[in-house]
């Protein structure tokens, strides 16, 4: 195993769910030491996904979440009872060995627990203290609660996903739960580099709906500057390409139940090249050539071609089109990406760890790969506790009895 | 000063790294657009300016290229001093390349990394492309539109009705999802050789990317071979779930998120309801005082226990009717204010003008002085409290930088 990229960095981690515990999910991915700090009482069930489905078998219960066990491998977990005093002396002790303190707890839960960022300040001057949450933590909307489906919505991105005519298609998952965590992990590195450089810490505060938004910019541009608004006949459309430059651009029909194929023309000799595939007289039309005419009668032509491809098989059609230079890609179902696709497979993107209750599971494996410090993945989400030996004692240095009597005292 | 103040990072103009571009300029790095003659392809995508096309009246363009500086080189030019040799000069004395050019291009140009660590060691070289620089398929033709498709994300979102095509997610997200992870490994490259490592290869795999950006689609498979299905509104699953959007009474949309489980909540719906005089149109009303006695309400109860279900469902049905008889933004307010999850489906403009996003500051005015106007962009993904970025200035014009970065020998 090579160097790691952040093995110098400590996190004390109370994130949950996937917006947050995603993002440290990859800085542990890179190397580095995250904390993950969890409620006995509650048995860390803050984060609903420890016990939630998917489960890999019959076995239900607290350390049988497959979500969340793939949202925290790498991490160290140990439990602190916030509510007793000695609990929080431990956190202090640990948040003064710390780099980064993360969250996404909604606006103020931390700060109510005596942790907010002027008292984390007030433990370790140049500690950077990152919140996460759905709206942020000022604002009129600031206390009220969101999951990824409600940042989607705010933030723009399920009316812009969606065919003409119809009501709005959304996101069938949480995708602004993943970026939300991406963007975490970005705040929290460019935070890293301001401390590389100054010497300072600071408090990043997130919104997720924030970083929704930022995903739309040229159709948020198009209102400000042009006064277009997005709701307006024929739009949002968006299997279809925003800037004007790609006809045929759409998800069409192909043998089968539920098959289809996903094609691109990125200019006119791309179209050329479909139109001879296609051999019919209505594809190799001079009406068509220049994209232009094919902007004109978009409705027609993507009828045309769904008849035409319907007929074919999309493994087979998606090979023909691409030996001939056009984008084209089948719309794959989880299996044949997870299980079929020879890249994802060579890429190494679903690697295998063996989880203390629910034995051998496979995750999501990291889109990059580094020469000198790539990603490992080798260590599955803790089990309630199981690192409050080796944290409390190897990291803050207290002896066996000691932890065994904070056990007892239901500190930890 | 931006959090990245004092690294320049170079960006080769494209699809694939104007997003990871944009973020790192947005943290305050100088990022330098290499742009080749007649400008970047990006600058004829439209929506355009007073919709008349131009390279400086894209709107595409202006967006992903805020804060950036422009310069123009040929790297077909191989002759001595030319562009390929500007080129190789400029990374000298960057931190970092981001690019994401068809595998293969750079290396006949003698421009790849094997090239450029001779000019610069410590260099960080971010390629992003559709499925990695290598492997089985890293020859094919992509768009954001294909990577979607062949990846997870198209597979999960549409329509209940199946004979309709499933549905790619606006706003090329696929190269979003490809450029932030570009961002996201160049940090922490750069991490790595502030604290003393060396300068290394990063290869950004966008199909890869959008694969592990599914949620349950890929873990529920991974673990136990389950196959989500498509769903009008919300999350995909492998068995039909409950409508969650709702049509409000002005003809926008609500998504109604996690119905109520808490007897707080049922007690708030039932006394919302009494308010909007909805009762005598809601003969379930009953259900929702009952729900105030139960302490807590789990998905476990609500199949074993007939009642449980009942309850669980007049408290949907509460909320779907409420949310039917206001204006999506008023019920998305007043769900929120009493402590009900649900959001309202904005459309992207919407947060130019909500108080919350205002208040915040998160719409920016950026100054067009060549126009004499100013216009209000999206501000940025993350901003940090400590080092905010410097005001975004608008996106370059054709090698408007030339001179300033590569000297009037250019």
């Amino acid at each position: 195993m090579g160097a790691s990229a952040l093995g110098h960095v400590r996190i004390c981690d109370f994130t949950g769910q996937l917006a947050g515990a995603g993002a440290t999910r990859h800085l542990a991915a890179f190397g580095a030491q995250v904390i993950r700090i969890e409620d006995p009482v509650r048995k860390g069930r803050w984060d609903i996904l420890r016990g939630s489905p998917p489960f890999k078998d019959e076995r239900r219960g607290n350390e049988f979440g497959a979500a969340f066990q793939n949202h925290n491998v790498g991490k160290l977990g140990i439990t602190i009872n916030m509510r007793t005093e000695r609990g929080r002396e431990l956190l202090t002790e640990l948040v003064r060995i710390s780099d980064v303190v993360t969250e996404n707890f909604a606006a103020g839960v931390l700060e109510r627990m005596g942790f907010g960022y002027e008292q984390l300040r007030a433990i370790k001057d140049d500690i950077i203290y990152v919140s996460n949450c759905g709206f942020g933590q000022t604002g009129p909307y600031s206390s009220f609660k969101s999951w990824g489906p409600i940042a989607q919505a705010v933030g723009g991105l399920t009316l812009t996903s969606g065919l003409a005519g119809r009501e709005p298609a959304g996101w069938g998952y949480s995708y602004m739960d993943h970026h939300g965590g991406y963007f975490m992990t970005l705040g929290i590195l460019a935070a890293l580099c301001h401390r590389s450089r100054t010497g300072e810490g600071q408090w990043v505060d997130m919104s997720c709906t924030e970083a929704a938004a930022a995903l739309l910019g040229p159709a948020v541009l198009d209102y400000t500057v042009n006064g277009r608004p997005t709701r307006r006949e024929g739009s949002p459309d968006s299997n279809r390409d925003a800037t004007g430059t790609m006809v045929p651009h759409g998800i069409y029909a192909t043998a089968g139940q539920d098959n289809w194929i996903a094609i691109s023309c990125r200019d006119d000799a791309e179209w050329a090249a479909l139109a001879e595939e296609i051999g019919a007289s209505w594809a190799t039309d001079a009406r068509l050539a220049r994209l232009a005419d094919r902007l004109a009668h978009q409705d027609a032509l993507d009828a045309d071609i769904d008849r035409w491809s319907r007929d074919h098989d999309r493994f087979e059609l998606a090979a023909r089109l691409q030996a001939r230079g056009i984008p084209a890609a089948v719309v794959a179902r989880p299996g044949e990406r997870i299980d079929q696709d020879p890249n994802t497979a060579a890429w190494g993107l679903w690697p295998t760890v063996d989880h203390a209750a629910m034995g051998e599971v496979r995750v999501d494996g990291m889109p990059v790969h580094l020469s000198e410090t790539d990603w490992v993945i080798d260590r599955a989400a803790p089990v309630l506790g199981a690192d409050n030996e080796y944290v409390f004692g190897e990291i803050l240095g207290l002896s066996a009895s000691e932890i065994a009597g904070l056990a007892d005292e239901g500190v930890i | 000063m931006g959090p990245l103040n004092g690294l320049r990072i170079i960006e080769l103009s494209s699809d694939g790294a104007a997003f990871a571009g944009k973020l790192l300029a947005e943290l305050g790095a100088d990022v330098i657009v290499v742009e080749p003659p007649g400008g970047s392809p990006q600058r004829a995508y439209g929506p355009f300016l007073d919709d008349q096309p131009g390279p400086e009246r894209s709107l595409y363009w202006w967006h992903y290229n805020t804060s950036k500086r422009s310069v123009v080189i040929d790297l077909d030019d191989a002759a001595p001093g030319g562009g390929r040799d500007t080129f190789r000069r400029l990374v000298a004395g960057a931190d970092a390349l981001v690019e994401a050019e068809r595998p293969g291009r750079l290396a006949a140009l003698g421009l790849d990394y094997a090239d450029l660590r001779a000019v610069k060691p410590e260099l960080i070289h971010c390629a992003i492309t559709p499925f990695g620089r290598s492997g089985p398929r890293s020859d094919e033709h992509a768009t954001d539109l294909t990577v979607l498709a062949g990846s997870g994300p198209v597979w999960s979102c549409g329509y209940d009705d199946h004979t309709v095509p499933p549905v790619r997610g606006g706003g090329n997200q696929g190269y979003h999802t490809g450029g932030v992870w570009g961002a996201i490994s160049v940090l922490t490259a750069l991490q790595h050789r502030s604290a003393g490592g060396p300068g290394q290869f990063i290869d950004v795999n966008m199909h890869a990317a959008s694969n592990v950006t599914t949620e349950l689609a890929s873990y529920g498979w991974l673990v136990a071979r389950r196959e989500v299905q498509r769903q009008t509104g919300r999350h995909a699953s492998p068995r039909p779930t409950d409508a969650t959007q709702v049509l409000c009474a002005d003809g926008r949309y609500l998504n109604t998120g996690v119905p109520p489980r808490k007897p707080s909540e049922f007690k708030v719906l039932h006394e919302w309801l009494v308010e909007l005089d909805l009762t005598d149109e809601f003969p379930l009303a009953v259900l929702l005082e009952m729900g105030g006695q139960y302490e807590h309400i789990g998905m476990a109860e609500i199949e074993e226990d007939p009642m449980i279900g009942e309850v669980f469902g007049a408290g949907r049905d509460a909320v779907a009717l409420i949310a039917s008889r206001l204006p999506a933004h008023d019920a998305f307010v007043g769900f929120q204010q009493r402590g009900l999850p649900v959001g309202a489906v904005f459309a992207p403009e919407d947060i130019v003008h909500d108080p919350h996003f205002v208040a915040r500051g998160f719409p920016v005015e950026v100054d067009h002085e060549d126009l004499g106007r100013s216009f209000t962009y999206p501000g940025a993904s993350v901003r940090l409290n400590g080092s905010p970025a410097v005001p975004p200035r608008r996106a370059p014009h054709v090698g408007e930088h030339d001179a300033e970065v590569l000297g009037t020998a250019g």
